[in-house]
């Protein structure tokens, strides 16, 4: 039978990785999601809980497909808590996808934010020389470092872990460290996904330089197909338009960096 | 001469004969905008209560065969903030959706729209997934006439009532609000439904039980403007499956002046009015017509 994709498929967690203490990644076997581009994302959902959109994270291992999650509010702290063996539904992939440039990568990241980007690496020639900048508040909350150097083995990098009290890594915010590589270095791409404070920043230092930028945007999403209009920021919907967007759109949007949407629509600053 | 696709309801004209339906990408004036621009004659608003509505929790939507099933719950941020966010409005033609449970919901949220350029209201008494308003309301028919006509009196522009299959006779809605002077009648609102998920033995829908939309229930719909056309000397909106300029005129020709869309942005997205627009102006080329009205209700002649 064909996959009705806007239909949840339950599938069964097969592994938990405990990334940090408060982020683990849960690893189950979906063909499609396996596969899907850096920026898609699936709906989750956690049955009797609620359904959430997030960024299908990559797993090394064939045709299996992961999420990572924070626990935070009721729904992802449910997410959070799923065991191996437990089942949740997924539909999708919907958005659309960063767009694949050579030669020198910056990639910024904070949180979560870091899943697309992981992904975004599998995506790049070995001929690209990569760096991976990303942001924690603390040496505990430091994720995916490995992971990123793994899958850039083969590949001129270097992957920088900053964290705000400056207890691993570099200390500061990640657009401090990445306003001095950009003194440095001639980027040709940055791409970025974290807080949105962050991306804006990062959007900003980009553009300053001139640097062709995209961000991968989060908003409170029902549908995730583009019906019911809960995640647009002014004319554009995140998950049907997006989740990436151009720099330049980005600095034309007067609702990115500053507000977006709560469940009733009314808007609210970050 | 190339035949024009301006259509009229009642007293509301409209450029194109395509609107967005309710609930659908309708809480931003930019957003608006943008699918004004790309072809819709009108929008109407996700319909607005007294206060901001949440809504239910996810699940709230989701994909089944030729359609979608929703229980969205009618989140919306409220008609005073929706009136103050499109106060600036000059030139979309929008069309506010309430829904309440009695008449001073109506009046109260009219008032808020007293200084804002809309074509008119829809009044949502069809929705079948929340409680105490929606079809709740259209299902009692005494109700209705008294919020109707308590509407029509507020009212400075045209009110349109739109109507769904509760467990009353629809057609008794329509009847007491044409009583009530309602301008035109919106038909039909989604059709109560529900999916289970095999593998967990649960209902999908955090509701469970939610509303079915989409290609599944056109054919219900153009029945429904059938014979409300037939029974009823009323302005009709077809509503329910649009999803090609074939539907558009199959809705046309059963006595509709204009149509709706919605689910079908799912599959085609903001393109589809356009798309749509064109079909009937070719259609009305090929078959020697040169306005819609030539065309409502020519069904019934058989």
């Amino acid at each position: 039978m064909q996959r009705d994709f806007d239909k949840p498929t339950v599938v069964k967690i097969e592994k938990v990785i405990e990334e940090t203490p408060t982020v683990r990644t849960l690893v189950f076997s979906d063909k499609v999601l396996a596969n899907v581009l850096p920026g898609q994302f699936a709906m989750v959902w956690i049955p009797g809980i609620n359904e959430l959109p997030m960024s299908v994270m990559v797993s090394l291992e064939k045709e299996k497909a992961a999420f990572t999650v924070r626990e935070h509010g009721v729904a992802s702290t449910a997410l959070y808590d799923i065991k191996v063996g437990e089942y949740i539904g997924v539909r999708g992939p919907y958005g659309n996808s960063f767009s694949i440039k050579q030669g020198k990568l910056l990639l910024v990241g904070g949180g979560t934010g870091l899943v697309p980007l992981i992904r975004l690496l599998t995506f790049l020639k070995k001929t690209d020389e990569v760096t991976v900048l990303m942001g924690a508040k603390t040496k505990g909350e430091v994720f995916f470092e490995k992971m990123a150097n793994h899958i850039l083995e083969n590949n001129k990098h270097q992957v920088i872990a900053v964290t705000e009290d400056g207890s691993y890594g570099k200390a500061g915010l990640v657009t401090d460290v990445m306003e001095r590589l950009l003194s440095e270095t001639k980027f040709d791409a940055v791409y970025t996904c974290g807080p949105e404070k962050m991306m804006h920043k990062v959007i900003q230092l980009a553009s300053e330089k001139k640097i062709p930028a995209q961000a991968s945007l989060e908003r409170m999403m029902k549908c995730g197909m583009g019906i019911c209009g809960s995640c647009c920021v002014e004319e554009v919907l995140v998950c049907r338009d997006g989740t990436v967007f151009d720099s330049e759109y980005l600095l034309s949007n007067k609702e990115f960096g500053y507000t977006h949407r709560n469940k009733a629509g009314i808007l609210e600053n970050y | 001469m190339k035949p024009g696709i301006s259509t009229q309801v009642g007293a509301i004209k409209l450029e194109r004969p395509t609107m967005l339906a309710s609930g659908i990408l309708g809480i931003s004036l930019d957003v608006f905008a943008r699918l004004y621009k790309e072809g819709a004659g009108a929008l109407v608003t996700k319909s607005l209560s007294k206060e901001p509505w949440e809504g239910y929790a996810n699940p709230t939507l989701i994909g089944v065969k030729a359609g979608y099933l929703n229980a969205v719950g009618l989140s919306n941020p409220g008609a005073p903030y929706f009136a103050k966010m499109i106060s600036s409005n000059k030139t979309i033609p929008i069309i506010v959706s309430l829904v309440g449970s009695v008449e001073e919901d109506f009046t109260f949220m009219i008032k808020q729209f007293e200084n804002v350029k809309i074509l008119g209201y829809e009044l949502n008494l069809s929705c079948p997934h929340v409680a105490k308003v929606g079809l709740e309301v259209g299902d009692d028919p005494e109700l209705v006439h008294k919020i109707v006509k308590s509407v029509k009196s507020h009212s400075k522009v045209p009110v349109i009532v739109k109507v769904g299959l509760g467990s009353s006779d629809y057609l008794e809605t329509v009847r007491v609000s044409c009583e009530a002077g309602i301008d035109a009648i919106t038909a039909i609102n989604t059709v109560r439904a529900m999916a289970i998920d095999v593998e967990t033995a649960r209902p999908i829908l955090s509701n469970k039980i939610g509303g079915l939309s989409g290609p599944a229930i056109k054919p219900i719909a153009v029945r429904c403007v059938y014979e409300i056309s037939s029974k009823f000397d009323i302005p009709i909106i077809g509503c329910g499956g649009v999803s090609s300029w074939e539907d558009a005129i199959e809705f046309i020709l059963a006595g509709s002046s204009a149509v709706q869309i919605g689910s079908a942005l799912g599959d085609k997205w903001i393109g589809v009015f356009s798309e749509i627009n064109n079909g009937i102006s070719k259609y009305m080329e090929k078959k020697g017509f040169t306005k819609i009205k030539e065309m409502v209700g020519s069904a019934k002649r058989f």
